[in-house]
């Protein structure tokens, strides 16, 4: 029961992309399709169950004040096998994520999970939980994937032979470049907040957005009042 | 009660400001409104229906869109919509969109202009980006061809003005066959001479709706100089560095440059400096702050314009949301001493 739960907890409630707001460097850089979005999904997946395994696994041999070079470096492996693999067997892949799959070793969440769940957890649960962390990302990065992909290039395409058209021209292109990536991201980020605090109040709660969400944390109306 | 009976008198106590203009949002807006009819009617009279079909489509979408964000958020829309400022939003906007551009693509520029640019940050006051220029960005990014595709002013072939007879420019923006020309290594193909100044000035040449006309929009600028709806710092340290900067490269290459007047003339200088580059809520509050600000926008104007291998012949709005990024370090820098603080050392 516990393994499903903590299975569960990654694919919405807390979801990395929408509610940790954890991993945000490939969310808005591999995204403009969706075919990059689920690649980078599945290797980070990959990453992140492999390295929660050996973290647990290590979890009492690890010295808590060298731990984070630790995990660093069992991170590090695995990214290297998934950048050796997918040179490999999908060449095209590689060449589209590039400099992106080495990245997966800075990924704050594959960290954060080793930190906050792997060095705390058994193996099994570990697993439950980069599994769902992982799939969640995935989830996470194929929804802003779609998004863009429909909007900027106006079509859906999957390894080149699964592919759907909807306009042929006069597409947002400014969807598949960086600053839409950022604009995607609030605008789902916004409409899901929203969506939620109606739920919440439907049902009589109130609803708090995740606190480095929430406006009182923003500085950004505050810039320039005060010093340093 | 009477002044006489003083022990009894009741004086209102409050914080200041003690002395008001009698200036308000809905107020000012209104004035802004005023002074861009010319170059409306300048619109309209070089533009056609494509003119009054973009701002009709424009002003109708912001304040939609206006009041649907107020709703969605939970916040009051009639005081929202009174202030006006949706109009001038939607009005600007417009000014900022070539005459051929479809309505949907309008709408959608209306849609982010207000919702993400203006609403998202939390409303009137509270926008870093001047919203009209955001919704203009977000459109020549996305559509670059269609935002940048010009036609012909809907004149007659040739018209008389005063005894002077002059053709339609057609196709490209007068910055756009410079750039283009300078590109290619071939002469320049405008002549700034008399006849040609004159017709920039009236504003006979391809562009988007509310710029091509400097002597509209200058009416405008000096009708919010005079109401004190803005100040002279923006505009006039805006266009002395466009006018200082093309001079030296002018001067310093005449036959590979364009003279300052043809700087000032083109494109959307004048709307900018008189219009977007003066917005109260994203330029800096002091004085001092406002002359960076002009003089900022000014040098990358003229930057973007002029770099060779740059993408865009023309320079205006970037300039301005750039310079609007970096407003709250302006405050910071040049903010006032108070009273009895010490000098810096």
């Amino acid at each position: 029961m516990k393994m499903v739960s903590e299975f569960a907890k990654g694919i919405w409630k807390e979801n990395p992309i929408f509610r940790l707001v954890l991993g945000m460097c490939p969310a808005l850089a591999v995204t403009t399709s969706l075919e990059n979005a689920l690649g980078m999904g599945m290797a980070a997946t990959f990453v992140l169950v492999c390295s929660n395994v050996v973290v647990a696994a290590l979890r009492k041999v690890i010295p808590a004040k060298v731990r984070i070079p630790c995990f660093i470096v069992v991170i590090a492996t695995f990214v290297t096998v998934v950048d050796l693999m997918m040179n490999g067997f999908l060449p095209e892949l590689h060449a589209a994520l590039g400099l992106f799959i080495p990245l997966i070793v800075v990924n704050c969440v594959i960290l954060g999970r080793a930190e906050a769940f792997a060095s705390k957890n058994t193996v099994a649960l570990s697993v439950a939980d980069g599994l769902g962390m992982g799939l969640g990302f995935t989830l996470g990065l194929a929804i802003l994937g779609v998004f863009r992909e429909v909007l900027g290039a106006g079509s859906i395409t999957l390894w080149g032979a699964l592919q759907w058209q909807f306009a042929e021209n006069d597409t947002m292109i400014l969807f598949i470049l960086a600053p839409g990536g950022f604009i995607a991201l609030g605008s789902l980020l916004a409409l899901m907040n929203h969506a939620q605090s109606a739920l919440a109040r439907r049902s009589g709660g109130t609803f708090q957005p995740p606190p480095h969400l929430d406006c009182r944390h923003c500085v950004l109306c505050r810039w320039g009042e005060t010093k340093g | 009660m009477t002044a006489s009976d003083s022990h009894t008198t009741l004086y209102t106590v409050s914080s200041s400001p003690h002395a008001h203009s009698g200036a308000s949002v809905p107020c000012i807006m209104f004035d802004v409104l005023v002074a861009l009819t010319p170059a409306l009617l300048a619109a309209v009279y070089f533009f056609g229906f494509d003119a009054v079909r973009l701002v009709a489509v424009c002003v109708a979408s912001c304040v939609g869109a206006e009041a649907l964000c107020r709703k969605a958020m939970g916040r009051p829309v009639k005081a929202a919509l009174a202030d006006l400022s949706a109009v001038v939003t939607g009005l600007l906007l417009a000014f900022n969109l070539p005459p051929s551009l479809p309505s949907w693509m309008a709408v959608l520029g209306s849609v982010f202009a207000i919702g993400i640019a203006k609403q998202a940050f939390g409303g009137l006051g509270y926008n870093p980006f001047n919203p009209a220029l955001a919704g203009r960005a977000f459109l020549l990014i996305s559509f670059t061809g269609r935002m940048t595709a010009w036609h012909a002013a809907r004149l007659p072939e040739r018209w008389s003005f005063g005894g002077l007879t002059m053709d339609a420019l057609t196709s490209a923006t007068p910055l756009g066959m410079v750039k283009d020309a300078i590109k290619a290594g071939d002469p320049l193909p405008v002549a700034m001479d008399g006849a040609t100044t004159l017709r920039f000035l009236l504003g006979d040449m391809g562009g988007c709706l509310g710029e091509v006309s400097a002597l509209a929009l200058l009416l405008g600028g000096a009708y919010l100089l005079a109401r004190r709806c803005i100040s002279w710092h923006v505009p006039v340290c805006y266009l002395g560095t466009v006018a200082l900067f093309s001079g030296i490269h002018w001067a310093a290459n005449p036959a590979a440059a364009m003279p300052p007047h043809f700087h000032l003339l083109t494109g959307g200088l004048m709307l900018g400096a008189w219009f977007m580059a003066t917005d109260m809520v994203t330029t800096p509050v002091t004085n001092k702050g406002l002359v960076v600000f002009g003089i900022g926008c000014g040098v990358l104007t003229m930057t973007i314009r002029i770099v060779a291998g740059g993408a865009y012949p023309e320079g205006v709005s970037f300039a301005i949301l750039l310079m609007n990024a970096v407003v709250p370090l302006i405050n910071r820098a040049t903010r006032p001493r108070l009273f009895g603080q010490r000098r810096k050392a």
